[in-house]
């Protein structure tokens, strides 16, 4: 497939990069990335995503668009306050750039649909909010062999890790097992800046397009780490470990199980 | 001297906002007594009852993780730096303090 000449000048500034170019801006478009929750993460993931031309995203989120949303979640608008944020996404996406097909995906992922939904993408990008989706993600997109950028964000910082399925680090082998249910304090809102997440799903955005198109070296076997207060980042190395339930030796998650929701209602 | 310990946005709240404080000890379990002495309330967000290192929870020794060193008994010395790093699970539509 060529590009059709709106397609040159849209792309144009990063079409001229001698390391993108027409050949990577071809394999964009025949990228296909989910996106787990159209949140403070996934909300700057998407749109760069988008922006950049990934021809298919898929947003998978069971909520709606809340007030208290909007001061992180740009996807969003005051106008889509109490509809689906998967649809909001869709429809500031697509008006951002007609050529990407977003596909709402109105759901909570689960045990059951996981496979069936991350088998349909190349990358999977994990803006979720609760540990049983983020390692019933990590778990999925090993099992199927995805790579998977893993984000979080809280308070004044956050941590982001892109997973190679068994050629680097997943979730797991770093943070083995989820807190058991009912150890965290409390399951009310903890506080997020914005912007933070901002920074955070940008460079989930970026680790992305650098997977895709086998760029430079992504934060593979290292966490990443930002810290608002001081505005310092830095990494630290981290590894596959032997002993992952389920990328290591004798993993004993072999099929995707259901971790207990941390809170009932808020997972 | 002593040894620097790094302290993740969600305990800064024990440490008065910093991100960074000074503690003494041979190893690390010694270490995380000496912060909880200075910090009361902080421990039990990294160990679990039994003292053990909570499993959603990692010790670096100078940016090498402790669970591919001597664990909790792996030693440090007065110029280490120490960082705690907990998973986090924010992101979405409501995030939950993990430690
Ligand atoms: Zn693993």
């Amino acid at each position: 497939m060529t590009l059709s000449k709106e397609q040159i000048l849209r792309y144009g500034r990063q079409l001229i990069l001698p390391e993108i170019g027409v050949a990577g801006q071809q394999q964009l478009t025949h990228a296909a990335v989910l996106i787990i929750g159209a949140g403070g993460l996934g909300s700057p993931a998407a749109f760069y995503l988008a922006a950049a031309g990934v021809g298919t995203i898929g947003i998978i989120d069971p909520e709606s668009v809340a007030l208290s949303n909007l001061h992180r979640q740009i996807l969003h608008t005051t106008e889509a306050v109490g509809s689906p944020k998967a649809r909001s996404a869709q429809a500031r996406l697509e008006a951002l750039n007609p050529h990407v097909t977003v596909i709402p995906i109105q759901e909570r992922l689960s045990a059951a649909n996981a496979a069936d939904i991350l088998d349909a993408y190349d990358v999977v990008v994990d803006g979720s909010d609760n540990f049983s989706t983020r390692y019933l993600v990590n778990d999925a997109a090993v099992l199927l062999g995805k790579p998977l950028i893993h984000g979080g964000v809280v308070h004044f910082g956050g941590q982001v890790m892109t997973i190679l399925p068994r050629q680097g680090a997943c979730f797991r082998c770093v943070f083995p097992e989820p807190p058991p249910a009912g150890s965290i304090p409390s399951c009310q809102e903890a506080g997020v800046v914005g912007a933070v997440a901002g920074i955070l799903g940008s460079l989930m955005a970026h680790e992305t397009l650098k997977v895709l198109l086998g760029l430079g070296e992504p934060v593979v076997d290292r966490l990443f780490m930002f810290d608002g207060m001081t505005s310092r980042v830095r990494d630290v190395p981290v590894r596959r470990n032997t002993q992952c339930a389920v990328c290591g030796e004798q993993p004993t998650i072999r099929t995707l199980m259901e971790l207990e929701p941390l809170c009932a209602g808020t997972a | 001297m002593a040894i620097t310990v790094r302290i993740p946005t969600p305990l800064q709240r024990l440490t008065n906002g910093q991100g960074e404080v000074s503690c003494d000890g041979k190893t690390v379990t010694e270490l995380l007594g000496d912060l909880e002495r200075r910090y009361p309330g902080i421990k039990e967000r990294i160990c679990d009852p039994q003292g053990k290192l909570r499993r959603f929870v990692n010790v670096f020794v100078n940016e090498e993780d402790i669970r591919f060193l001597q664990g909790d008994q792996t030693a440090v010395k007065d110029g280490d730096e120490v960082s705690i790093i907990p998973a986090i699970a924010g992101g979405s539509y409501s995030g939950h303090v993990t430690v």
